[in-house]
């Protein structure tokens, strides 16, 4: 069987109670200490650590905000890769493949998983030891490929997705825009607030439906 | 192969088409009706409370049709070789289950303009045939808006859509649509609340001398009952509408307005996971449909009637599968099947206000339009050879809610999508942003139709459908026009910023020219020279065998949906007042 892998995350990023603001400036008060330990369903620990750093690249902790480590981004795109859409399942996967035609999109056999194995490997195992810049230099070298493309699309799924999906911890990336939340109704507020933020603290879908509920990766395995 | 006990009428799709004949039929009349789905069931109005999840939803869209079962392939030329769509992300959708597209839809709900259904004839007197684009097979629907505007109030009441009218019975009303075709009533519902960026849209646009006005939506305002007792309440606007179904049951669906009156007729019947892959016909009649279930297991189900409500690309596949009619040939202009096949010319912009708009709030309907470019583009159009244009609208909400609206900039404010700069200018604008855009009208052309892929095979071994389209002078040219008239407005608002986007197609173009608004295939027509239904919706050469939806329309126009209702509304009182009366052919 195969050694159950985890990645260790600071329960600052991953716990730390975010009080929201009206001015959409997100500020982080009483934060936890210590780390937590997150299994690992597709990436093994060192993997997992080069898509923490260069998800922080793109999406980085700065004067706007928190950013995709806070809101464990590599959580989300670990249980995406491990579920139905890192396998492809549900993708047109019959040849002929023919990648050379413009504008059909991702036309390649190689599914999410294959990907950023290959892409993360690319990266290099050196890529968490190296500063900003170079991290920068190594992605920018990398940018037109398939894989950047969705290495960027999952890190901003990650950052605003709702948390059962493995990101945007504690609402971190919804407070930081000032989203609610799927919120049931704004039949109340309708045409009230006219260029002026309506702003609550932002609940989960499991919060506002108030029981339990599972997204597909949990439901089906890749 | 099993056959099973045959019914009087099958149907073929359980979205408004098939669900608005099944209901008309199994209402008015004692014959069974056999509705035919390929998805699953209708699960409720809680599964979609469950379902607000724009990852599961809307981006991976679990609820829809899988791409792996094979969608469609497509290519810009005849020339060249086409690839299939292999997920989303690259394509809109499908829908799959109860309702199909319909269950999912925005609910934006215009009519087309009047002249749209005789637009070859009205476009030669007023230009000329020589003045009209190459190589296009512009031709009339075979019917005039007096024949449709009865099912048009129909289609609206039933799904209690909410508007105000711009002309009513030949009076024309500010507030409305000033140049829609005269209607019999007004909107059985008031219009949505105006939002902020939409009321500055009103403005500026009024004093450019337009004549803006609430978009239709078939999301209900308020509580309402329509004509059948069907109670629902209205919209809250939660904003999870487009693709996702509604947990209210506000934005109209087969499932809430049709589905519970058929259900409780006693012909009527439903069979889910049915997937349809032959229409059987001997000679010129058609005896039942071949389909396969989930284990593969196929069936003969007879029927005295087929209505064939699959979706605009399925009911064209579906008759090439079956071998009746001739397919069309670019080359030599010969065949009906897989002609006219259009799109909708895509023309919008983003513009940037220092104010938030509360993106998250709203439904997919809500926008502020004018119908000032919706028809004819007149002399300074066709000065530039614009003919005919769309509705401009303008909305704010996400819609999608929240990951699919992020990251729209200002254009050349950052240098590259990720990093520090980026992040910092996406957070900023992240609620300060609203859009513009217009579906227009698309011509049909020669060169542009469907038919079956020679190298791609759905899960059964069936060819995918191919799509051969690209876009002409013609398009860019009135993209150009539009986008013009678009940004004079943007600019008047006050918009800080535009990202304006001159081509056609701002969602997909070339080679994916494909999405759930495309028309044509097997189009409605005078005369069996030139279409592959009558303009009862009745197939020519087979007139047991009625095929109904965006299939039927020989061109591409503004938002379909409602269009398409009403034409189903209109099949559904031929088929039950004249058909079974005298079975044969109505035109």
């Amino acid at each position: 069987m195969k050694r159950r892998e985890f990645i260790e995350l600071s329960a600052q990023g991953m716990g730390g109670l975010l009080i929201y603001s009206l001015t959409g400036r997100p500020v982080v008060a009483n934060a936890h200490e210590g780390k937590v330990r997150v299994p690992l369903r597709f990436f093994t620990e060192k993997e997992a650590k080069v898509v923490v750093a260069a998800c922080e690249r793109i999406f980085p902790a700065n004067e706007s905000g928190p950013g995709a480590t806070q809101a464990g981004v590599v959580v989300y795109i670990d249980h995406q890769l491990a579920g139905p859409y890192g396998t492809d399942k549900y993708r047109y996967t019959q040849p002929p493949f023919d990648e050379s035609a413009p504008g059909y999109g991702y036309q390649g056999k190689e599914n999410p998983q294959e990907i950023y194995r290959a892409g993360v490997q690319k990266l290099g195992d050196d890529f968490t030891e190296l500063d900003g810049p170079k991290q920068d230099a190594r992605l920018k070298a990398i940018e037109h490929t398939y894989f950047f493309r969705l290495l960027r699309q999952h890190t901003i799924e990650g950052m605003f997705c709702d948390p059962m999906h493995g990101g945007n911890a504690n609402l971190i990336g919804w407070q930081l825009l000032g989203y609610p939340g799927p919120q049931m109704s704004y039949r109340e507020q309708i045409g009230k607030y006219n260029g002026v933020p309506y702003r609550i603290k932002p609940q989960s879908l499991e919060q506002i439906l108030g029981y339990p509920i599972h997204p597909w990766e949990d439901e089906e395995k890749g | 192969m099993q056959t099973l006990a045959p019914v009087d009428v099958v149907i073929v799709g359980s979205g408004w088409s098939g669900m608005i004949m099944g209901k008309e039929i199994a209402s008015r009349t004692p014959l069974s009706v056999l509705v035919l789905e390929k998805g699953g069931g209708f699960r409720g109005l809680a599964a979609y409370g469950r379902e607000m999840d724009e990852v599961d939803t809307f981006i991976r869209k679990r609820q829809a049709e899988s791409p792996a079962n094979g969608l469609v392939t497509t290519r810009a030329s005849s020339r060249a070789r086409a690839n299939p769509i292999r997920q989303y992300g690259d394509f809109p959708w499908v829908g799959c289950g109860m309702g199909g597209s319909s269950d999912h839809w925005g609910a934006t709900s215009p009519r087309f303009m009047p002249e749209a259904f005789e637009i070859a004839t009205h476009l030669k007197r007023l230009h000329g045939a020589s003045k009209l684009p190459p190589n296009n097979l512009i031709q009339d629907y075979g019917i005039t808006w007096t024949d449709i505007e009865p099912y048009y109030t129909q289609a609206e009441e039933m799904m209690g859509t909410s508007g105000k009218a711009g002309n009513l019975n030949g009076k024309k009303i500010e507030g409305g649509n000033i140049f829609e075709g005269p209607r019999s009533r007004e909107y059985p519902n008031p219009p949505h609340p105006m939002l902020y960026a939409p009321q500055l849209f009103a403005k500026a646009a009024k004093e450019l001398g337009y004549h803006p006005f609430p978009m239709p939506s078939s999301t209900l305002s308020q509580s309402y009952t329509n004509p059948d007792g069907i109670s629902r309440i209205g919209c809250q606007y939660c904003g999870h509408c487009s693709l996702f179904g509604c947990m209210v049951g506000a934005k109209a669906s087969p499932n809430f307005t049709l589905l519970p009156i058929a259900l409780t007729k006693k012909g009527f019947s439903v069979r889910t996971h049915c997937n349809v892959r032959r229409v059987v016909h001997k000679g010129a009649k058609a005896v039942g449909v071949i389909y396969v279930d989930d284990s593969g297991t196929e069936y003969m189900q007879p029927a005295d009637a087929v209505v064939l409500a699959a979706w605009t690309f399925n009911n064209a596949r579906l008759l090439m599968l079956s071998g009746i009619g001739e397919q069309y040939d670019p080359m030599t202009g010969k065949g009906t099947l897989g002609k006219n096949a259009t799109y909708a010319v895509h023309v919008g912009l983003e513009f940037f206000l220092d104010r938030p708009q509360n993106i998250f709030m709203g439904s997919g309907g809500m926008a502020t339009a004018i119908g000032d470019f919706g028809g004819d583009l007149g002399d300074e159009g066709a000065a530039e050879g614009a003919l005919r244009g769309g509705l401009i609208f303008c909305y704010t909400q996400g819609d999608p809610p929240v990951i699919s609206a992020f990251g729209v900039i200002p254009d050349g404010e950052v240098k590259q999508n990720w990093g520090g700069e980026w992040k910092n200018a996406a957070v900023k604008w992240s609620d300060r942003y609203g859009t513009f855009l217009s579906t227009e009208n698309h011509f049909p052309y020669r060169q542009n139709y469907l038919d079956l892929d020679p190298n791609y095979k759905d899960k059964w071994g069936d060819p995918l459908l191919r799509v051969t389209m690209d876009w002409t002078d013609a398009e860019r040219k009135q993209a150009a026009f539009i986008s013009r008239k678009q940004v004079e407005i943007a600019k008047i608002m006050g918009a800080i910023a535009i990202n304006p986007r001159p081509v056609p197609s701002a969602t997909s173009g070339p080679p994916l020219m494909v999405n759930n608004h495309s028309h044509g295939g097997a189009i409605m027509g005078a005369s069996p020279a030139s279409s592959v239904v009558n303009p009862y919706l009745q197939h020519w050469n087979i007139h047991n065998l009625w095929v109904v939806g965006g299939s039927a329309l020989p061109q591409g126009e503004e938002h379909l949906t409602l269009t398409v209702a009403a034409l189903a509304y209109r099949a559904a009182d031929a088929f039950i007042n004249v058909y079974l009366k005298q079975p044969g052919a109505l035109a």
